[in-house]
């Protein structure tokens, strides 16, 4: 066990460093110029020389890369071109409402996905199992912007059920998390649907259904902890998912998350801030995934062996 | 024959072929069947106040905001994401299905440095990576293609990666290696013929996924670049109308929905008629 964690934690590690690599590689090679952004347009050549040698952006690459290895260490993402603070606080600062909206989107796939899993499973090969599952294919294909833009139309423009956009109430969260959530619902209910459905091929079910127990007692108490416990490990892989979702859904709902940050600076070009984000999401889809790794051996006892 | 019979028995799937059909039939004959020029701002396509027109009259599925006939727009459009959807995918099979079969038939130090690189492109998510590299590349049509190309490979070449090592251990391969035969006489006898099922289900799945990316990229401006149509970048222009002109958000996204549940519901149907593991499983 110690050794499957160290090798997991290494492995982790090697994977933030190569990811720093490519985003450092990526600014690189950007035909945008640093040193004549911070300098500004009407800046004569001596200008930006000195800025760019204030910057170290005269020096070879292996030591730009080492200093910027060493700013992200401490915190240190760099400043945006237009909002003239540092990107690490503009992040922070943006958290809040990315992490309700997350936590609000997770129960809804949850809710939703599990929810539709079992009833395909309980109903096998008939017509209703089909139409779920069809379904479940409808909302995965669904554009996120279409549905999200839909549902603002249906349910606050129209119905005025719900506010148009904003953030500050349980009822401006509805919407937004929905959207996010009917995506990742389609995929949780066809993972859940084989998932129960193997578990209700083991031979252990059928030994609980010999000694007498009942149907629903069976469900509950054998069958569906089971099932469900590998797929809620699977929700550490789904932050990347999350994390491009939320660029689309904050935008159409006006959240004031990370999403919309990253919009604003698509809009703006400004490049440290788009690279912030997707250098802190790789950092958060490591970290899902190494939790995803604790958590299967606790599930799933066999994988300790590999 | 046999999977092809199996899979137009299957509604869904006949379904799925029925619109991807029709879909590249009118993307390729759009001169034709497109009513109008889908950049030409008509002379009536506005109302007198300067609204776009609603469904219905002489434009049938209505005009944008700046009276251009919707129709033609989505017709047009439906090259534009055929074109990035295909092209995309297939550059991201082929650079996915090479570093999976390199990986692993060649093992050693050169295949475990191309899975780690995989890994690591594994921890990046699509759509910010690909916002990253549209705005270090300027985006034109070809570069978005290339842009979704580049963040779609992982996932095959994965899935291919695990096939070709299972197959490489196989009886069979060993026997051929036994008998004296090369690497390149395996690789090319009798590993890739058996990953040609694989390849053909990504190759359909994996244009769902392209097309919604185009469609992602372009509706937040970095995409396929106004004024060639897109159906993203249709919903994009007129987003901000959507509560007075539904229809502009509304026939472009459908458009959207149903061209990837058609690769979707083909795709899985083709994974199940030609996946032996997987058929009379449940």
């Amino acid at each position: 066990m110690a050794s499957y964690l160290a090798r997991r934690l290494l492995q982790s590690v090697l994977i933030l460093v190569g990811i720093s690599l490519i985003t450092f590689a990526l600014l690189y090679l950007l035909p945008a110029d640093p040193a004549r952004q911070i300098a500004g347009r009407s800046a004569s050549a001596d200008v930006v020389a000195s800025i760019r040698h204030q910057l170290g952006l005269d020096q070879p690459f292996y030591l730009q890369y080492l200093h910027y290895a060493g700013r992200l260490l401490t915190g240190d993402l760099g400043r945006s071109y237009v909002q003239r603070t540092d990107v690490a606080s503009l992040i922070v600062a943006r958290l809040p409402p990315t992490l309700l909206l997350m936590v609000g989107a997770i129960t809804t796939e949850l809710v939703l996905g599990l929810g539709m899993g079992i009833a395909a499973a309980l109903n096998r090969n008939t017509s209703f199992d089909r139409a779920l599952m069809v379904l479940s294919f409808v909302g995965v294909s669904a554009p996120q912007f279409v549905l999200g833009i839909l549902l603002l139309y249906v349910f606050a423009v129209r119905l005025g059920w719900f506010p148009i956009g904003g953030y500050g109430s349980p009822q401006h969260l509805v919407l937004p998390a929905l959207t996010l959530g009917i995506l990742g619902a389609g995929w949780y209910a066809r993972m859940m649907r084989s998932s129960l459905l193997d578990v209700l091929q083991q031979d252990y079910l059928r030994t609980a259904h010999a000694k007498g127990l009942g149907g629903a007692v069976v469900l509950l108490r054998h069958a569906l902890p089971n099932a469900i416990l590998p797929i809620i490990a699977m929700i550490g892989l789904d932050i990347g998912t999350f994390m491009s979702g939320i660029v689309v859904v904050e935008s159409v709902y006006g959240w004031p998350g990370i999403g919309q940050l990253t919009w604003q600076a698509i809009q703006r070009v400004d490049i440290p801030i788009i690279m912030g984000v997707t250098l802190i999401s790789a950092c958060a889809i490591v970290l899902g995934n190494f939790l995803a790794d604790l958590i299967a051996p606790a599930i799933d006892p066999r994988i300790k062996l590999r | 024959m046999r999977p092809v019979r199996e899979l137009l028995r299957r509604k869904l799937a006949l379904l799925g072929l029925v619109v991807v059909v029709l879909t590249v039939g009118v993307a390729l004959a759009a001169p034709l069947a497109a009513p109008h020029d889908p950049a030409e701002q008509l002379f009536d396509g506005l109302t007198l106040e300067g609204a776009p027109l609603p469904p219905g009259g002489s434009y049938w599925l209505g005009t944008d905001l700046l009276g251009r006939d919707l129709l033609s727009r989505l017709i047009y459009g439906a090259r534009t994401s055929l074109l990035i959807g295909i092209a995309a995918n297939g550059l991201a099979v082929a650079i996915g299905a090479a570093i999976g079969v390199i990986a692993g038939y060649a093992g050693g130090w050169l295949g475990s440095a191309l899975m780690r690189f995989t890994d690591l492109m594994m921890a990046f998510p699509a759509l910010l990576l690909a916002i990253v590299l549209a705005a270090v590349f300027s985006p034109s049509l070809w570069v978005v293609a290339l842009v979704i190309a580049m963040v779609s490979w992982v996932q095959v070449a994965r899935v291919v990666y695990a096939e070709t090592q299972a197959l490489a251990r196989r009886e069979f391969v060993e026997a051929e290696r036994a008998l004296g035969a090369g690497r390149l006489r395996i690789l090319w006898h009798h590993i890739l013929p058996h990953l040609v099922s694989t390849l053909l289900v990504w190759g359909t799945l994996g244009i769902s996924t392209t097309v919604l990316l185009e469609a992602t990229l372009s509706f937040l401006g970095i995409g396929v670049q106004p004024p060639t149509p897109s159906w993203g970048n249709i919903i994009f222009e007129n987003q901000t109308y959507f509560g007075s002109a539904p229809w502009l958000v509304f026939f472009p996204g459908a458009a959207i929905l149903a061209l990837a549940l058609a690769f979707n519901l083909l795709g899985d149907a083709l994974r199940d008629v030609l996946d032996p593991m997987q058929r009379g499983r449940h």
